[in-house]
């Protein structure tokens, strides 16, 4: 089961005093803000939890994997994720399902 | 955009809501994302990504400084994919600038 913006929402009833519709309204506009803040060019960093950086790509040669045909990936701006050393710390401890 | 930048904007757009509840609700999500991939669990945020856990095998690796070989445990490093909404508008927004 993989955690959703409900189950955030619903976490934030339980440790917050505050309604339903201002929960629901804070955890939409957490993402969106991340995203208009990226869209925007800027890098986003989230103490403690890790940065949202922005790379930019060159064109390079790929295929496509059913016809086997040459076509060029194009020129890109892509997000990457680099967790931070607490998060880092949290998860490497993990055993495995 | 830093964590308290965006608790800024956050709170500017909420003015109902006290800052201090909109700092609380930030920190809150932060802190549940973190638990969730701690103990395993994706995490699916539509049109924003996904996290989820890679593993990585067993290794030696060296001390930088002195060179000596060190045997390091497997271990799993949190991963994350830009959903679609997500990876079009960062894109677009780059090619319309480069234009």
């Amino acid at each position: 089961m993989a955690l959703t913006k409900a189950d955030l929402v619903e976490k934030l009833l339980e440790d917050l005093g505050i309604n339903k519709r201002d929960a629901k309204e804070l955890v939409d506009q957490f993402f969106d803000e991340i995203k208009t803040a990226l869209e925007a060019g800027g890098a986003v960093k989230l103490s403690g939890f890790g940065n949202f950086d922005l790379r930019d790509k060159k064109e390079r040669p790929g295929r496509n994997p059913k016809t086997g045909e040459e076509i060029p990936i194009t020129a890109r701006r892509v997000v990457t994720f680099k967790p931070g050393q607490k998060l880092k710390a949290k998860v490497e401890s993990f055993a495995g399902n | 955009m830093t964590k308290s930048e965006l608790i800024e904007i956050l709170a500017r757009k909420n003015q109902h809501i006290a800052t201090n509840d909109v700092e609380a609700a930030v920190k809150t999500v932060i802190e549940h994302m973190s638990n969730a991939l701690s103990v395993g669990e994706r995490i699916e945020i539509r049109g924003f990504g996904s996290f989820s856990l890679h593993f990585r095998p067993p290794r030696t690796g060296r001390n930088p400084k002195t060179g000596d070989a060190v045997d390091l445990s497997s271990k799993y490093v949190p991963h994350f994919k830009p959903g679609k909404e997500l990876r079009d508008r960062v894109n677009s927004a780059w090619e319309h600038d480069t234009d």
